[in-house]
């Protein structure tokens, strides 16, 4: 029986071989891998990692990231991710929460205490406290009472205590990295 | 043990518990509420998926035990507490168990729904109650069922066993893990008389501390909230209200909007007539839906359009005069007398010595962290819902009368809220999204603006107490007088009139019992402003105008506070309460000298910074509170804040710990800063700068929670600590700076009056 060809597998010509353009865009870094935004580059972070790349652990809490529930770390800085456009942060490296735990699965130090201290509520704000005590101890490996007062962040279930001895577990174990 | 019930299961007409065989040889055990003749076993249960699992047990031949978890989490914890009290009566080994939401359970009872999981709301305080009441059935019956099945395997009566951790343990030392006796059990016939509950000394999660169950979820990020939640080819939708409640829309242009890339639609929506609040869009809206948040944002952005006034022209100030109006017209009936024990007005005659006080609370929001969201996927004969609801009965009542689907055909998933408060009792985002999503043909999901959010709020409304007490030469408060004036939360809402004072005061609440002449009046003063559900209602604006006034009362007698309440409440004995509530108040001055002892009171005269102290009684429960505040030119310091309660039995110590730690700031910050205002019945705060829950700074660095041991059948908690935080406070205030503050927010008072 004659074989048929399957007609997938016809060669095309070579002429009829139209490379697909290099999609133009923003390079960005989130926790460490590299995503390419080829949309609106005025749109909030927020908004990209959200929608986009649906890293949720980064919340919306109101329009002027007030709470600091938005919070996340750009080139090592904290940032309102509500009031930075994706343009504004191309090439540089960026930390949510998503991104503190070890490849491995591993807790982060801080995520760890949060974890012991039961620093949680409803937990809608906590990504945002990690974030904003990462960047407390970053500046401060034994942060004072007074510093850790200067935390922007809001929580109506009112784990404010809970959170303060978790930030003070990580900074006494000296096991912030 | 007073009041507990460790004789067996209590089956009754309208509950029995169930048990079928799952996929690859699991043993699944429920409840069921239900009239016993028919009950279908819901298919998904027996199927791989876990999706309408009920407040079941279901244990895996691999050892695996899946515990649901039915009611919401708002942060109350109870995803945590209530599968670990299933669990004690498993023996389940806690970390072989995996909790899931449950979601609204229902099912189609000839059209009307039946809720399969029974009690299903967060945040009223009486999730663990319920739970105490049935969920301990369903563990131990599994726990019964595993014991026959290696009985048999064994040969040896079940009650030569025991249980352990997962497994079953033979007389002679040999173990039966709960996997392997799985399948079996799930073939022996379930009992027909009640099985045995474990005693106390036999518990071994109950009373013992775990932290939350999904803590890893949350601090990873990769706990999923309903505005984390993504429909495929779904629309985002963000709203536009009219500032006022009654208003219309003038006039609206959506050119601009719509020239947005990747805008579709613009959606108006009206309250629909007749419908009570939170069943029904709040006020009239413009709603934008596009294929991504930002999108719609800009959308809304570009909006132009102009709302026009309703009739009404309130404006909070007014409210309040109103109020104090009221309370201070000696001619002015009330609306309820809601207490009168002895005669009043012949004590007060013979009175020694008069104190009196008025106090006067603000308009309040809920702020919730998660603004309010929804996401709606509707088909032609299916509804599917992903709601933060503190009720989702509440919410599919919305749904039906929408959708006009069936009970089944409507599926509604609560993931865990992002805070509750009181607030997420209202469904008028579901009604919305459900709106939307109909008119868009496609799933939605609906967000709202923080803007939004605290501006269209149902709030809690404010209220002025005006408190009279006259004392014997003995220091004996022979008579108590309180004339409360507020707008009630339940107007409009299908109470009667003649209960509308239940969401403003307590007829148990202090001093009730325990002066012989007390009358406690309620004026009502009506208000356009929608209102709603608060924490801890109607406790908290109660306990801070009584036990401040209770502290004048000791400042008037020269006295120290603290023995001017432990002479309040004597003895300890109990005092019956209507409604077979009992006021013990032993247990009372227990957590007063708890507080005090821990805060040393002894000090309270020599130290220069402030100490105040509270003490409430709530539905069974008991709280105080001591709180030391210092003063450094217009800066308050709250130094110290330390709590005790009695709950009765604790299931979750460093649940409870959280709970009460956590209430005690909620209390805080929101008497140290926050009010609502409005004028011409506009609310005038917009965003988290207009309503500053309290920084870091303002609060006190630690919360120190002492937790009462007791045997006591256990009562809810979610709001317990909030009502003496705030009079504890006033009252270290007024004992540094001399300055009584009779108006909330404290703050504001203080630095008026300083």
């Amino acid at each position: 029986m004659a074989q048929v060809q399957d007609p997938i597998l016809t060669p095309h010509p070579t002429n009829a071989i139209v490379p697909e353009k290099v999609r133009e865009g923003i390079d960005l870094e989130i926790n460490g891998r590299t995503y390419r935004h080829t949309g609106d580059a005025q749109m909030p972070l927020l908004w990209y990692l959200r929608d986009i790349l649906r890293l949720t652990g980064t919340k919306y809490s109101g329009e002027h990231g007030e709470g600091g529930h938005d919070l996340v770390l750009v080139d090592g800085k904290l940032a309102s991710a509500t009031h930075v456009a994706v343009a504004d942060v191309a090439g540089k490296p960026i930390t949510t929460v998503e991104g503190l735990a070890a490849a491995d699965g591993k807790l982060h130090p801080l995520q760890q205490a949060f974890v012991d201290e039961d620093a949680i509520g409803c937990g809608y704000c906590t990504p945002g406290w990690l974030m904003a005590s990462l960047d407390l101890l970053n500046r401060h490996s034994q942060p004072s009472d007074n510093e850790i007062d200067q935390l922007p962040n809001l929580c109506r279930c009112g784990c404010q205590t809970r959170v303060r001895l978790a930030i003070k577990r990580v900074a006494s174990a000296g096991s912030h990295a | 043990m007073i009041g507990d019930n460790h004789d067996g299961v209590r089956l009754t007409r309208r509950r029995f518990l169930q048990v079928v065989a799952g996929t690859a040889g699991a043993l699944v055990v429920g409840i069921r509420l239900a009239d016993a003749t028919d009950a279908p076993v819901p298919p998904a249960l027996l199927g791989d998926t876990l999706y309408g699992l009920g407040p079941f047990v279901r244990i895996d031949t691999d050892g695996n035990v899946i515990i649901g978890a039915r009611d919401p989490d708002t942060g109350t914890g109870t995803t945590t507490s209530l599968p670990r009290i299933i669990a004690d009566e498993l023996d389940a080994d806690w970390t072989r168990v995996s909790v899931v939401p449950l979601g609204l359970g229902v099912e189609d009872d000839n059209g009307k729904p039946r809720w399969t999981y029974g009690h299903q709301t967060s945040g009223l305080g009486n999730s663990i109650p319920a739970a105490w009441g049935d969920l301990r059935e369903v563990g131990a019956l599994a726990r019964w069922l595993l014991l026959q099945a290696a009985a048999r395997r064994l040969g040896v009566p079940a009650d030569r066993l025991r249980c352990e951790a997962g497994n079953v343990i033979a007389p002679d030392g040999r173990r039966f893990s709960y996997g392997s006796l799985a399948e079996a059990a799930s073939k022996v016939t379930p009992p027909t008389s009640p099985v045995p509950l474990k005693t106390p000394d036999r518990y071994t999660l109950i009373g013992h501390p775990a932290g939350t169950v999904d803590a890893r979820a949350v601090v990873t990020g990769e706990a999923i909230y309903t505005l984390d939640s993504y429909a495929g080819d779904m629309l985002t939708a963000v709203l536009s209200h009219c500032p006022w409640p009654d208003g219309s829309l003038d006039h609206l242009d959506t050119t601009d909007t719509l020239a947005v890339t990747g805008v579709v639609k613009v959606v108006q929506l009206k309250p629909e007539a007749g419908q009570p609040p939170g069943h029904t869009v709040r006020s009239p809206a413009v709603a934008v839906l596009a294929d991504s948040t930002w999108a719609a944002l800009q959308g809304r952005a570009k909006l132009k359009l102009q709302w026009k006034p309703g009739s009404q022209s309130e404006s909070s100030a007014w409210f309040e005069q109103q109020a104090a109006d009221l309370v201070n017209n000696k001619d002015a009936a009330p609306t309820t007398r809601v207490r009168n024990d002895g005669d009043v007005d012949a004590a007060s005659k013979k009175a020694a010595h008069r104190v009196d006080a008025t106090y006067v609370q603000p308009w309040l929001a809920h702020a919730t962290s998660e603004p309010m969201n929804c996401v709606v996927h509707i088909d032609k004969d299916s509804a599917t819902l992903v709601v933060p609801t503190q009720s989702p009965q509440d919410a599919w009542h919305v749904v039906q009368r929408l959708t006009g689907l069936s009970p089944a055909q409507i599926q509604i998933s609560v993931p865990r809220v992002g805070g509750g408060y009181g607030r997420r009792f209202d469904h008028d985002y579901v009604a919305e999204a459900v709106m939307l999503a109909k008119a868009a043909e496609k799933p939605v999901k609906l967000m709202w603006t923080r803007e939004e959010d605290m501006s269209q709020d149902f709030y809690r409304s404010a209220c002025v107490h005006k408190l009279n007490a006259t004392l014997d030469g003995k220091r004996q408060i022979v008579s108590w007088n309180q004339r409360m004036a507020s707008a009630s939360a339940f107007a409009h809402r299908g109470v009667p009139d003649n209960r509308l004072w239940t969401s403003e005061v307590d007829a148990h609440q202090l001093p009730a019992g325990l002066v012989p002449n007390l009358r406690s009046d309620w004026y009502s003063l009506p208000s356009a402003m929608p209102r709603g559900l608060a924490r801890g209602m109607p406790h908290v604006s109660n306990a801070f105008a009584v036990e401040s006034f209770v502290d004048e009362i000791a400042h008037s007698l020269k006295e120290d506070p603290l023995v001017t309440r432990l002479r309040l409440l004597g003895v300890p004995r109990q005092i019956p309460l209507e409604e077979g509530q009992t006021l013990d108040t032993g247990r009372l001055i227990n957590v007063l000298k708890l507080v005090a002892d821990r805060i040393e009171w002894k000090n309270w005269l020599r130290t220069v910074n402030g100490l105040g102290i509270a003490c409430w009684y709530v539905d069974g429960a008991y709280v105080a509170h001591a709180v030391e505040a210092s003063l450094q030119g217009d800066r308050l310091n709250i130094e110290r804040a330390v709590c005790a309660v009695d709950v009765g039995r604790v299931v979750n110590p460093k649940g409870l710990e959280g709970q009460v730690a956590g209430a005690t700031l909620d209390a805080l910050s929101t008497a140290l800063n926050l009010s609502v205002t409005y004028k011409d019945s506009q609310v005038q705060q917009r965003n988290w700068k207009d309503y500053p829950l309290a920084s870091m700074a303002q609060l006190p660095d630690t919360t120190e929670v002492i937790l009462v041991p007791s045997e006591l059948e256990p009562t809810g908690a979610s709001f317990l600590a909030m009502p003496t935080a705030a009079p504890a406070l006033a009252n270290a205030v007024f004992r540094v700076s001399a300055v009584r503050v009779r108006r909330l927010p404290l703050m504001k008072e203080l630095l008026r009056m300083l």
